[in-house]
């Protein structure tokens, strides 16, 4: 006994540092690290990164891409992918601009038109998401292809029903009671972060809490093993389009306020930012897996990346180009993590 | 075989080999030899070591003590190319064909014939008539055209076999061949077995079944937890030899006997007129409490097709269930178990465990569905996790935990008990069993 004991002390002491290595690479808080990390290697540089108003900064301005990020999680636990999230967006602030505009809305003036314009918000989200699940659940299309089509149909909805309002691109002369949701704030904390914050808590309890939560995960890990334990694979598969849906017009109600205008471009550029930062915030390309904190730290790290090459004076293609890489080295990493994970106990 | 022996070093010979996964010893010391023409039966529950040893021999391991040899001269191959060129075939257990292939280019795979050398054109008359050459070994008779996934599980095992003979081996693993048989194919092949056996082919038999076991193999070793506790002649063996020596205490039946008598027949299921076009038609049967009804039939015949109607999966054009008297309607999984129904499936990596998750997750599974509150309803989660570490336990399920070990690193009767574990948490009046010892050792069947 003795002998094979004293035999396995070196094996021992490789197997730490392997699975020092392997906790490393699938720590929650890797991302966290890494964004300190890069923060304090820029400072030198950009001594303004590193202060409490550019972080103030980026906190205020990454909240409607963490709501989008985290729409696009309950999809990709699916082992899906929605790629007309953003389309959704806009579609929903022209929409909902074309409703309380002062300038020849259909409530233009009345007291009611920014809570009915909220209404149209959420409502368009939510039949967006329908639409994307119903193809992909019960007609069993592809999740990739359903929601790029949708993501042309929806911008070019977006351009077209904006030209029936106005000359301009765009739908501006939003109420001032709107428009407060983007700039205002109570006690110092804007409501866009406050919105935000409960997307995701709310997000956080519904994954790790609920039933729907564990059919989530248990849909996007083996469907047919869910079929056969009494999951209502399709209705749990529609639900999660129109979540991502819904977060797509909660984040459109969030920038629309921001931009003071309805606008069928508005976030047509974060797309890839979106998946990327879900991807980098450790919610698998596979299924099966997703921590809303985790996309919370996905989001932060690559708007502070953002911020520090802007910073650096870099030109928008170098910040494309940095941002792809990254985001290409985060899917390289989950496919490494599934192989360390399911290596490790073999 | 003695005195071939002593003649000819053994065509394969493992001394004192050991593994260890982890600084967890999963191989102790293990020794074994294989001559030439001698068929060697490897049994052991699951966990054994058997899976280890096949790995290692068959290069897909590698070692951490002891050396093997092969005609006597050192073997250490380093992927599983080296083991093929040492002349060594495994089949294994899950079936490793290219179902959208036909058989022909299945067996051809590793080199396809070409039709010049050195020009990347195949030569398809060449490959298949060396396809009918090699399925007539086998005794199939099939046009090496037709696609695997045409073929029934049965018949891929056959052509898997084929694959590997395709190789010219000496020596040949068998892992668990005849799971997937039915009775007339297995003794298919065990004749395949005796022939190859006269032709001077070395052989390694790993099987639950101890009979095929005695009735086939010249010696047979024992394994139990990665040692190798009983190895003797075949002559020397029976049946509760090899029992005694794979759970290392004598077990005084294979089948508990019915302790209960039926009372009096109470219907637990009853089923009418089921009918899904092309696959089943007017099947109807009962069940009463207590009772355990077996359903027979050949590969195709529809057994697993009904149980999948049956439990709501597939979708039926005639026909009702009824369980304990009340028709489930309409049939669909969820009303099924609602009914008191459980579905314990044959193929349970496809639809039977979620396998990156824990053990108590996979219990946990379908038990969600009845909690009050629909889908938004908070898990209860100590409560579940208590409840599934307690049935896990009662099932002796074999894992380092039940809250983070996914169940893709247990062995195959563990990930079986976890589907049974996951069933019998809903304390189901009617339980559906589809090929459920596939794969699974006495110890766990009993």
């Amino acid at each position: 006994m003795a002998q094979i004991q004293s035999a396995s002390g070196p094996q021992v002491g490789r197997t730490s540092a392997r699975s020092w290595f392997v906790r490393g690479l699938t720590s929650d808080y890797l991302v966290l690290a890494l964004t300190v990390v890069y923060a304090l290697a820029l400072g030198p540089f950009v001594p303004t990164l590193i202060s409490w108003a550019s972080a103030r900064e980026v906190l205020i301005a990454m909240m409607p891409l963490l709501v989008l990020a985290i729409g696009q999680s309950f999809v990709m636990v699916i082992a899906g992918i929605d790629l007309s999230l953003t389309s959704i967006a806009a579609l929903a602030s022209v929409v909902a601009a074309s409703i309380m505009t002062g300038s020849g809305g259909y409530l233009a003036g009345s007291a009611l038109a920014t809570p009915v314009a909220l209404v149209a918000f959420l409502g368009i989200g939510v039949l967006c998401g329908m639409l994307n699940g119903y193809c992909a659940a019960r007609l069993r299309m592809p999740a990739f292809m359903v929601t790029l089509v949708l993501q042309m149909f929806l911008s070019g909805v977006a351009v077209w029903y904006t030209s029936l309002h106005v000359e301009a691109v765009s739908i501006g002369n939003l109420p001032r009671s709107f428009v407060a949701i983007g700039s205002g704030n109570i006690f110092g904390v804007p409501y866009a972060v406050l919105i935000a914050a409960a997307v995701a808590l709310a997000a956080h309890h519904l994954l790790s809490r609920t039933v729907l939560g564990r059919w989530l995960y248990a849909v996007g890990i083996n469907p047919r093993a869910a079929q056969v334990s009494g999951v209502p694979v399709a209705r749990v598969v529609l639900l999660a389009f129109v979540l991502s849906g819904l977060c797509a017009a909660i984040a459109s109600i969030i920038y629309t306020g921001r931009l003071e205008t309805g606008t069928p471009v508005l976030a047509d550029r974060v797309l890839l930012d979106v998946i990327g930062a879900a991807v980098i915030g450790g919610v698998s390309l596979f299924g099966g897996k997703a921590k809303i904190l985790g996309v919370f730290f996905g989001v932060l790290f690559l708007s502070v990346v953002d911020k520090g090459l802007q910073l650096l004076g870099m030109s928008q293609f170098v910040v494309f180009a940095v941002k792809g890489g990254l985001i290409l080295l985060a899917a390289l990493l989950d496919a490494l993590r599934n192989y360390l994970l399911l290596g490790a106990d073999r | 075989m003695t005195e071939r022996g002593q003649a000819l070093p053994p065509l394969l010979e493992l001394r004192q080999v050991s593994k260890q996964f982890f600084g967890v010893t999963v191989l102790k010391q293990m020794s074994l030899t294989v001559h030439a023409g001698e068929v060697v039966g490897m049994v052991g529950e699951n966990g054994s070591g058997k899976s280890t040893t096949m790995n290692l021999i068959s290069g897909i391991l590698r070692a951490d003590g002891g050396e093997m040899l092969v005609d006597g001269a050192a073997y250490a191959p380093l992927n599983a190319k080296d083991a093929v060129e040492a002349g060594i075939g495994l089949i294994h257990q899950e079936l490793n064909l290219f179902a959208n292939l036909s058989i022909a280019e299945n067996l051809a795979i590793r080199q396809f014939p070409k039709r010049w050398p050195g020009l990347p054109f195949i030569d398809g008359a060449k490959m298949r008539r060396d396809a009918t050459a090699i399925l007539a070994e086998v005794g199939l008779e099939l046009d090496p055209r037709t696609p695997v996934n045409l073929l029934p599980p049965g018949e891929r095992q056959l052509v898997e076999i084929s694959k590997a003979l395709a190789q010219r081996p000496r020596l040949l693993i068998f892992d668990e061949p005849t799971t997937s048989l039915t009775s007339r194919e297995a003794e298919r092949l065990f004749a395949l077995v005796d022939r190859l056996r006269r032709d001077g082919i070395g052989m390694i038999y790993v099987s639950h079944i101890l009979e095929d076991v005695l009735r086939l193999c010249d010696k047979v070793a024992v394994l139990r937890d990665g040692a190798l506790v009983d190895n003797a002649p075949n002559a020397e063996m029976d049946v509760q030899r090899l029992v005694r020596g794979m759970l290392g205490r004598p077990v005084e039946e294979l089948f508990p006997a019915r302790t209960a008598p039926l009372a009096r027949h109470v219907e637990a299921l009853s089923v009418n007129g089921l009918t899904r076009s092309g696959q089943i038609r007017d099947v109807g049967f009962t069940v009463g409490t207590g009772e355990v009804v077996g359903i027979a039939g050949l590969m195709g015949s529809g057994r697993s097709e009904t149980a999948r109607c049956l439990f709501g999966l597939d979708p039926v054009s005639a026909g009702t269930v009824n369980v304990a008297g009340k028709p489930v309607s309409p049939l669909t999984p969820a009303n099924c178990m609602s009914a008191g129904m459980a579905f314990l499936t044959e193929d349970r990596r496809g639809d039977g465990l979620l396998m990156s998750q824990s053990i108590e997750q996979n219990a946990e599974l379908a038990m969600l569905a009845d909690l009050e509150g629909g889908m938004l309803a908070s898990v209860p989660r100590h409560k579940l996790a208590a409840a599934a570490a307690a049935m896990a336990q009662s099932m002796h399920i074999r894992a380092r935990n039940f809250d983070r070990q996914p169940v893709q690193s247990l062995s195959g009767g563990n990930q079986q008990k976890v589907v049974l574990t996951k069933w019998l948490m809903r304390a189901p009046r009617v339980l559906l069993l589809d090929e459920p010892t596939r794969g699974i050792d006495i110890g766990a069947r009993s």
